[in-house]
């Protein structure tokens, strides 16, 4: 028997008033005159009544809140409906686990394989409603994909007692076994396989493998050598190991005339030159190599910094996808080398106009619904906020940017710094080794069907195929445990002597990764620990079920680390042993289940040369005769790419772990800022400043140019808080679409020609890299035509720079009247992907072109370091970098940052020019005893005075003949700046 | 006297201890770290401690209510020695996820001297949103922990720190003088333009103390406002300290309460 604990609240509960707000957003929820929330434990294990009453006890807060059980009626009568939400069968609820522990800690019992809690919550809504509208609600309050949600009217719920007992138990009918696939078959039926899945007894498939023809023959062609038809887990594991998620096959590939592929010839080659010629001044300790890159942080400490994304699960499920996104990207941080501790977050997101409401769908016939842009940006944000703050990390960096055609699938980028000392005991703390004969080791979280296909599905286009069970949600406690029972104990004890995350592909891919280090493998799959009874043995193996690492450790200290691991609550669980066999063995009830030679699992894959062709886009260019400026930069001021995100800033905890230096928000304006600089270590001033950069608008018209828009953004970002130039590195993050057409494939070619040309002029080498290339949507519209959305080709780019004094930053906001306002650096007549042009498309419901800004990366590399002696000085009192919008959006910013106006003079060509997006510029101020000495040092650079800040709140900008260009106020730009998202 | 030593409680997703052991250490202590288990399991003991920290983070996750779950660990299994410890001349604080342990637990406010009586309860923001920001707090009760502090500026960070609690314990807390910490508009939020309270706190109470006054449970975050570098507006205060020719401040007001904290052993 199940019980059944409903807990309310006595006094107001604000939850309820933001979920009724959030109704507000459907027609029927403006109907609703009150509503009420119930939190409900079911607790399916038969408890005496003195125990439930010990645990709705526990589950209550007396001041406030009141328990009722379900078997006696609770009389509530002030309502007219009640909805009922909560997970649907195998989704992690992370309340439920918290609420099983207290309770085994409570009654000193123990829940078995077929018991358990389930959270859901009750929402008692008074108004005048049809079944219809209350249909709607549900429909706005849960995602299908995780959620189950019924209703009741309140006469239905007072005759029936209640909602009644209702347990969303997984239920595997099958027994689980190991099948043979036949791959001895023509090639349609092999494409077939390796589209849609291997085939199951009733003719449904098992979902994408991403295996091409070319693939499939290689496999077929193993297989035959040996005689053997091949196993379900062995074309399963191939598939995950040899997915373009893992293995990066698009930048591997010869491509065109180059013939070792674009990451060795371009991104690498220009790391390896960059380190070459700095020689001792090679700020660079791992690159490429690990789960995340690593730079010199001072003698004793290096960091680290990766950035991954997590694009179609966000668009299944936001809240799950971007929350595992940033979970998961922190196990890259405790992956790398002996495990290094996460110190900062970041994250970028790209979204669609949350305000369209067009519904879109994954199948035909108005079938499978995808969430709105306004859900998947709540369901983002969120996830994120959780991720990030229940981990004790802060989140000082991070971006949105808007694009309807980020409508299918919304870019979701989130990344990790770490610090890691140089040396643990007097070994590197950089290098891993695991050994033959060394026990594998899984911990953390458990094994479920939660994650299957994950690799698979992220390398195809989304579609109606696209498997629900990719879906996971994160559990950062559980990581949490994870995360410090090494980094902070197990690592520096020597308990284990290789570390890496369990991410894409699960087991299959974190252990025959880990292998390569021994050279072999032998894993038992019944050991593995699941969540439940009657997973299939492939399934246990590809499972990318969140919170789990995979250690290598000598039997020796097994004993000592199996204890501390217990102690602190992490479950650990020897699943195999790594061998030196040249073989990847798995067992499943006494039979082998997998045999294939290490070197074809990781290296067998044929290479498909690719071959690209490129022609940028050809559009016109608007007529800007008869745009006002000031109304322009108002304009510009509310557009969501620009306007304040404060919402999320504020949200994410960038205080924590105490290192805050030049935070998110900045000035009295608080001012979304482009970089930020945070102390890893309370004992150093060294401080480590965090940008971004990206500039997808360019895309289509100059992908060249996009790419060294996004490169020169992100070092300029830094440049502007007081970095040094020299002590900067970056990451790459493609996010590419369609990248089977050819021309898609000759944007991506000249993008990283761009990354080559600019790392090499700024010597700023990339430590790490990660690229999604399928971000499509292919579905339907609400007419039943079919729709297919790209993503503009979208690179960010990441720059990580160690400064020598943290409190010598520079920050955005303007400081105090009498200053003067200076730019630095040359301004083009390069309006083209502009957010200026951008805007005028949008409103005119045409496509722009032109002239995109082109970067002189060896010129901008000598301003930079002029302007670093300049912050070394600290002569400069504000410092903005030049981005959308142009200088006059810059201007803003500075402006309502400090809650000063100013007075400028615009002598430097034509007025669209304010909003010219050149790079290689910064707005500075300067105190007027600075001036001389500031000039002094960047005299070799373009240096324009353009006036002074002021007391009074005006904005005036003139032109060269005194006409007034912008004229405005400070409440009036911060109005515009704020109004997009301040009801967020 | 020897260097009072701290211990700083871990585990279960608490997350602020390391910065809470280096406020305690840069103030003159001497910190352990110490996960709830060792201390269940008696490898570390309380009676060696003079000063106990229940640091901030998100124990459990603040599922099933923030810091329910952890305060019942801890008075399953540390219950007697916790009382054993509050009831000898110590100092104890909890700090955010801390503070909301210590509501859970009953050590403070522990009206009437009733420890382990839930008394106080801190619900979400009237926003029901994670918010983080600055706060100016007024020193308002009688404790060693703010003794010669009367204003405060010293960030937030949580989802429910809304303080509640029933009329009449509201007005003993007043009488009794407990309520130490009250939200008010001052230098941080004149500079940034905010409203005093930043969650609906009822009488804008942020802090309250046992009647002993050595218990302190608060919601702001001291031990992230050690450095001048933290505050806000330590660009703007930089330009006009240098402007006016004086020397660049290295500290900020948080540090004060762990100095006081030390202090009450010397």
């Amino acid at each position: 028997m199940a019980s059944r604990i409903e807990i309310y609240s006595r006094v107001a509960d604000a939850r309820a008033g933001n979920l009724r707000q959030k109704l507000e957003a459907v027609p029927a929820g403006a109907k609703i005159t009150s509503l009420e929330l119930a939190d409900v434990y079911t607790i399916d294990k038969p408890l005496a009544a003195d125990q439930q009453r010990k645990v709705a006890d526990m589950l209550t807060n007396p001041v406030t809140q009141v328990a009722v059980f379900v078997n006696k009626r609770n009389g509530k009568k002030d309502f007219d409906w009640v909805i009922e939400t909560g997970f649907l069968p195998g989704v992690t609820d992370n309340v439920a686990t918290t609420a099983r522990e207290g309770i085994e800690d409570l009654l000193k019992v123990t829940f078995n394989r077929e018991e358990g809690v389930y959270t859901s919550q009750l929402i008692f809504i008074r108004g005048k409603l049809t079944d219809n509208e209350i249909r709607q609600l549900t429909e706005a309050l849960i995602n299908p994909v995780i959620q189950r949600a019924r209703y009741k009217r309140a006469k239905q719920y007072q005759q029936d007692g209640g909602m009644g007992v209702e347990l969303p138990k997984v239920r595997l009918s099958r027994k689980p076994r190991v099948d043979l696939v036949d791959i001895e078959v023509n090639d349609e039926r092999l494409v077939e396989i390796g589209r849609l899945g291997i085939p199951n007894e009733d003719g449904t498939r098992r979902g994408p493998l991403a295996l091409d023809l070319s693939y499939m023959k290689a496999i077929q062609a193993y297989f035959r050598q040996r005689k053997r038809q091949p196993t379900d887990v062995e074309i399963e594991s191939i598939a995950q190991t040899w997915s373009e998620h893992c293995k990066h096959t698009i930048f591997a590939d010869p491509i065109d005339d180059v013939s070792k592929g674009l990451y060795r010839t371009f991104i690498k080659e220009a790391t390896n030159r960059i380190r070459r010629k700095k020689g001792k001044k090679d700020i660079c300790v791992s690159v490429f190599t690990d789960n995340s890159g690593a730079i010199a942080f001072d003698d004793r400490y290096l960091v680290t910094h990766k950035v991954e994304t997590h694009n179609s699960p966000s668009a299944l499920d936001p809240f799950g996808g971007s929350i595992t996104g940033i979970v998961g990207v922190n196990r890259d941080t405790i992956g790398f080398g002996q495990g290094a501790k996460p110190v900062m977050n970041v994250y970028g997101f790209c979204f669609a106009d949350p305000n369209d409401d067009q519904p879109l769908y994954r199948a035909k016939n108005k079938q499978q619904k995808m969430l709105s842009p306004r859900r998947i940006m709540d369901g983002v944000v969120a996830g994120v906020n959780s991720g990030g703050n229940c981990s004790g990390i802060p989140t000082p960096q991070g971006f949105v940017y808007f694009d309807r055609r980020y409508k299918g699938k919304p870019l979701v980028f989130v990344g990790t710094v770490g610090l890691i000392p140089r040396e643990i005991n007097g070994r590197p703390a950089d290098q891993k080794q695991a050994q033959p004969g060394d026990l594998i080791v899984m911990l953390g979280g458990r094994v479920g069907l939660d994650g299957i296909h994950g690799a698979t599905f992220s390398s195809e286009a989304m579609d109606s195929g696209s498997p629900a069970t990719a879906v996971q949600i994160g559990d950062p406690i559980t990581q949490k445990k994870l995360s410090d029972a090494l980094v902070k104990e197990a690592r520096d004890l020597e308990l284990y002597t290789s570390i890496t995350d369990n991410g894409a592909g699960g087991l299959s891919c974190s252990v025959a990764e880990m292998a390569k280090e021994s050279g072999g493998c032998r894993v038992n799959l019944d050991t593995v620990p699941v969540k439940y009874a009657g997973l299939e043995p492939w399934q246990i193996w590809i499972s990318e079920s969140q919170e789990r690492m995979t250690v290598s450790v000598p039997p020796a200290r097994w004993p000592k680390l199996r204890k501390l691991l217990e102690r602190r609550g992490v479950e650990a669980t020897v699943i195999g042993q790594f061998t030196d066999s040249g073989r990847c063995e798995v067992t499943y009830c006494d039979q082998t289940v997998m045999d294939i030679d290490m070197d074809f699992l990781h290296d067998g894959l044929p290479t498909r040369p690719l071959t690209t062709t490129y022609q940028p886009d050809q559009r016109p260019v608007p007529d800007l005769g008869a745009i006002d400026p000031t109304k322009a930069l108002l304009a510009l001021l509310a557009r969501p790419s620009i306007a304040s995100h404060s919402f999320i800033s504020a949200q994410y905890d960038h205080e924590v772990q105490g290192g805050s230096v030049l935070k998110p928000l900045q000035g009295r304006g608080l001012v979304n800022a482009d970089a930020t600089v945070t102390r890893p270590l309370l004992t150093s001033p060294k401080g480590v400043a965090l940008s971004q950069g990206l500039m997808p608008s360019y895309s289509e018209l100059d992908s060249y140019a996009m790419a060294a828009g996004a490169i020169d953004m992100a070092i300029r970002g830094i440049v502007a808080v007081g970095a040094d130039i020299d002590q900067i590195a970056l990451l790459d993050n493609f996010c590419w679409c369609s990248s089977n057409d050819p021309q898609r494939l000759g944007q991506l070619k000249q993008a990283v020609q761009a990354c080559y040309d600019c790392s090499l002029a700024y010597e700023t080498p990339f430590i790490s890299g990660k690229d999604s290339m399928f971000n499509d949507f292919k579905g339907f519209d609400a007419e039943g035509n079919p729709v297919k959305i790209s993503i503009p080709p979208t690179l960010l780019i990441s720059a990580i720079a160690v400064m020598e004094s943290a409190a010598a930053a520079v920050s955005l906001d303007a400081k105090l009247p009498g200053d003067l306002l200076y730019l630095v650096g040359a301004t083009g007549d390069e309006l083209g992907g502009s957010e200026l042009y951008r805007w005028l498309a949008d409103e005119q419901g045409k496509e722009f072109g032109g002239p995109v800004p082109q970067i002189d990366a060896k010129q901008n590399r000598r301003l930079y370091a002029d302007f670093y002696r300049a912050a070394r000085e600290e002569l400069p009192a504000s410092a903005i970098s030049i981005g959308p919008g142009g200088l006059a959006v810059a201007l803003a910013r500075t402006l309502i940052g400090g809650r000063l106006g100013a007075r400028l003079q615009w002598k430097e060509g034509s007025t669209a020019r304010l909003f010219s997006e050149s790079g290689g510029r910064f707005l500075v101020t300067v105190a007027p005893d600075r001036q001389k000495r500031f000039e002094t040092v960047m005299k070799g650079c373009p240096l324009t005075v353009l006036g002074t800040l002021s007391y009074d709140q005006q904005v005036t900008v003139t032109g060269d003949r005194g006409q007034r260009l912008i004229h405005s106020s400070v409440p009036e730009l911060d109005r515009a700046y704020r109004a997009t998202f301040n009801q967020y | 006297m020897a260097t009072p030593r701290v211990l700083v409680f871990s585990g279960y997703g608490l997350n602020c201890e390391e910065e809470t052991a280096f406020a305690f250490e840069s103030a003159g202590g001497r910190s352990d770290v110490a996960h709830i288990n060792d201390v269940i399991d008696g490898r570390i003991k309380l009676d060696r401690y003079q000063i106990l920290a229940f640091p901030g983070g998100f124990s459990y996750g603040d599922d099933t209510g923030s810091g329910q779950a952890f305060g019942n660990k801890l008075r399953h299994h540390l219950w007697d020695e916790l009382l054993a410890f509050v009831r000898r001349d110590t100092l104890t604080i909890g700090i955010c996820n801390g503070f909301q342990i210590i509501a859970n637990l009953g050590l403070v406010p522990a009206v009437d001297r009733q420890y382990g009586d839930r008394q106080l309860a801190l619900l979400h923001n009237d926003s029901a949103r994670y918010t983080v920001r600055w706060v100016d707090l007024e020193v308002t009760g009688h404790t060693p922990w703010l003794r010669g502090i009367r204003q405060l500026s010293i960030p937030i960070a949580h989802g429910e720190g809304k303080v509640y609690a029933d009329p009449e314990t509201l007005s003993k807390l007043n009488r009794k003088g407990q309520v130490a910490l009250r939200y008010v508009s001052g230098e941080i939020c004149r500079y940034l333009n905010l409203p005093a309270n930043p969650n609906g706190s009822l009488e804008d109470i942020a802090g309250v103390t046992d009647e002993s006054g050595r218990i302190l449970g608060l919601m702001p975050h001291p031990e992230r406002a050690l450095f001048f570098t933290q505050l806000p507006h330590w660009p703007l205060l930089r330009e006009q300290y240098r402007r006016r020719g004086e020397p660049i401040p290295e500290t900020a007001s948080g540090r004060q309460i762990f100095e006081n904290g030390i202090r009450y052993f010397a």
